[in-house]
C-alpha cells in the first residue's frame, strides 16, 4: 500500500430511537476519553475530520463522529415514507443519547456546532450528570432568524444550491478556499427538506431561553466558542446565553465562522486544544482521586 | 476600492464599474447562464435598474427610469456597500444577508430569481472586492 490512508475508520452501528432501529454511520480515530463530535444542521459527519485524524489528540480522546439519521451516509429509517423530515429537541436528545448508549461510552465529552451546539445545551440542562464536559460552538439559546426557511426545499429552486449559497454567508473571509468549497458540498449534497428540517429545531421547537439557568457547570463544564463572522449565532447570542449560566467558559474565535472544525482545520485547532487539554487534566485530576 | 467613508458618489461609480467586471468572470457568467432578469440593485437612495441576460449585464441605468419594472430590489447603505467590497469585510458587513439581518439592506419583491442565483448575486456585487489580498 503506497497511498496515504488516513486513521479514522468508519462502521455502522444500529441504534434505536423512539422504539424504531436506525442504521448510523460513524467515524472514529484515537483511544482514551470518548469525544463525541455533532455536525451542523444540513451537513454530515465529514465535518470533523481535520479533527478526527489529529495526531496529538487521538492519543488521548477517541474521537467519534457520526452522521444524525437522513444525514450523509444515515439513511431514513425504514418506516419513513416521504413524510416532511423534522427534527425535534426531544427527538435530537434521544439520538444522541441512543448513539452513546449503543457504543457503550463511558461518561462522554460530547461537542456540537450550530444546532448540535444547541442541543449541547439541552444535554447540559438534563443529562449533565451523564457526561464529562459539554462543548457548544456557534451555540446559543436562541438566535433571531434571518431568512425563510421555506426556500430551502420547494420543487422550482435547487435545494443543494440555495442551502449552500445562504450558508456560504456564514464562513469568514479568510477561511482556505479548498475548506470553504468543502464545507458548502455537504450542502449541496443533502437530501431534500433536511436541512429545513433541522432548523425545526433550531427556529422553532428548540428555544431554550429561560432554561439555560438551571446549567451545573460543577456537575459537568461547559465550553462555549463561537466565531466572530457568525452572523446566524453571534457572539453575542453566545455572551448572552452564558451569562444565565454560572461558570460557563466563553471564547470567540477570530477569523472563524459558524463552521469553525471544517472552515479553517488549522485557525479552530488553537482555540479548540486548550479546551481539550483543559479536559484531560480534569480527566485526570478525576481519575486520581477516584484513586484516593 | 472603496473606503468605508467614501460618498455615495463614487460608490454609484464603483457600482458602474461591475457590468465590465462581470464580462471578465465568465465562470461566475455560466452560474448565471439561465438569469434574465429585471432588478434595482445598488445604495438605498439611488439605485441602478440592471438587467441581466443570460448571466450577463447588458444594461446598468441610474433609477428613476421611467414605468420601468423590476422583479426584485437589493438596496444597501453607503457604508454597506464599502465594507461590503474591503478585501476582508469585517463581521457582519461581510454578506448580503449579514447586511440585512443588521438593517443596512433592503430586499424587496418577487425574491425567486435573488433566490435560485443566491450565490451569483452574492458573488457579481462582490465584484469590486480586491481579490487574493485578504489579509490572513
Amino acid at each position: 500500500m503506497t497511498g496515504h490512508v488516513e486513521p479514522m475508520v468508519g462502521r455502522y452501528v444500529h441504534v434505536e430511537i423512539s422504539g424504531e432501529m436506525h442504521r448510523i454511520y460513524f467515524e472514529e480515530n484515537g483511544q482514551g476519553i470518548p469525544l463525541v463530535c455533532l455536525h451542523t444542521a444540513g451537513s454530515d459527519g465529514r465535518q470533523w475530520r481535520h479533527l478526527l485524524a489529529d495526531a496529538e489528540f487521538s492519543k488521548a480522546f477517541r474521537i467519534i463522529a457520526f452522521d444524525l439519521p437522513w444525514h450523509g451516509k444515515s439513511n431514513p429509517p425504514a418506516s419513513w415514507g416521504g413524510e416532511e423530515y423534522r427534527l425535534t429537541t426531544a427527538r435530537y436528545t434521544e439520538t444522541v443519547l441512543a448513539f452513546c448508549g449503543a457504543l457503550a461510552l463511558p461518561k462522554p465529552v460530547v461537542m456540537g456546532c450550530s444546532i448540535g451546539g444547541r442541543i449541547v445545551l439541552n444535554l447540559a440542562i438534563d443529562h449533565a450528570a451523564e457526561f464529562r464536559a459539554l462543548i457548544g460552538l456557534e451555540a446559543a439559546d436562541f438566535q433571531a432568524p434571518w431568512y425563510d426557511t421555506s426556500w430551502l426545499n420547494r420543487p422550482d429552486v435547487h435545494g443543494g444550491e440555495v442551502c449552500a449559497a445562504l450558508v456560504s454567508g456564514l464562513i469568514a473571509p479568510q477561511s482556505p478556499e479548498v475548506s470553504r468549497n468543502e464545507t458548502l458540498w455537504a450542502y449541496k449534497q443533502g437530501g431534500p427538506g433536511v436541512f429545513k428540517g433541522d432548523l425545526y429545531f433550531y427556529r422553532v421547537d428548540g428555544d431554550l431561553r429561560g432554561r439555560t439557568d438551571r446549567i451545573d457547570t460543577k456537575v459537568c463544564p461547559l465550553y462555549l466558542l463561537t466565531g466572530e463572522y457568525d452572523f446566524s449565532c453571534t457572539p453575542d447570542d453566545t455572551r448572552r446565553t452564558a451569562a444565565e449560566i454560572s461558570g460557563a467558559s466563553v471564547t470567540v474565535m477570530e477569523q472563524l465562522g459558524h463552521f469553525p472544525m471544517s472552515e479553517n482545520p488549522e485557525q479552530f485547532r488553537r482555540y479548540i486544544a486548550p479546551v481539550l487539554r483543559d479536559i484531560i487534566k480534569q480527566s485526570a485530576h478525576t481519575k486520581q482521586g477516584e484513586h484516593v | 476600492m472603496s473606503s468605508p467613508d467614501e460618498p455615495d458618489a463614487d460608490i454609484a461609480g464603483t457600482f458602474a464599474g461591475i457590468p465590465s467586471l462581470l464580462d471578465r468572470a465568465p465562470a461566475l457568467i455560466a452560474r448565471g447562464r439561465m438569469l434574465d432578469c429585471e432588478c434595482l440593485l445598488g445604495p438605498l437612495d439611488h439605485p441602478f435598474h440592471v438587467s441581466i441576460r443570460e448571466g450577463r449585464i447588458v444594461d446598468l441605468t441610474p433609477a428613476p427610469v421611467l414605468m420601468r419594472s423590476w422583479r426584485f430590489s437589493y438596496r444597501a447603505t453607503a457604508v454597506a456597500w464599502a465594507e461590503y467590497w474591503q478585501p476582508a469585510p469585517r463581521p457582519g458587513w461581510h454578506d448580503l444577508l449579514a447586511l440585512t439581518k443588521r438593517k443596512q439592506a433592503t430586499l424587496e419583491g418577487d425574491l425567486h430569481p435573488f433566490m435560485t442565483h443566491l450565490q451569483y448575486f452574492k458573488d457579481v456585487l462582490a465584484l469590486p472586492r480586491p481579490r487574493g489580498q485578504v489579509p490572513a
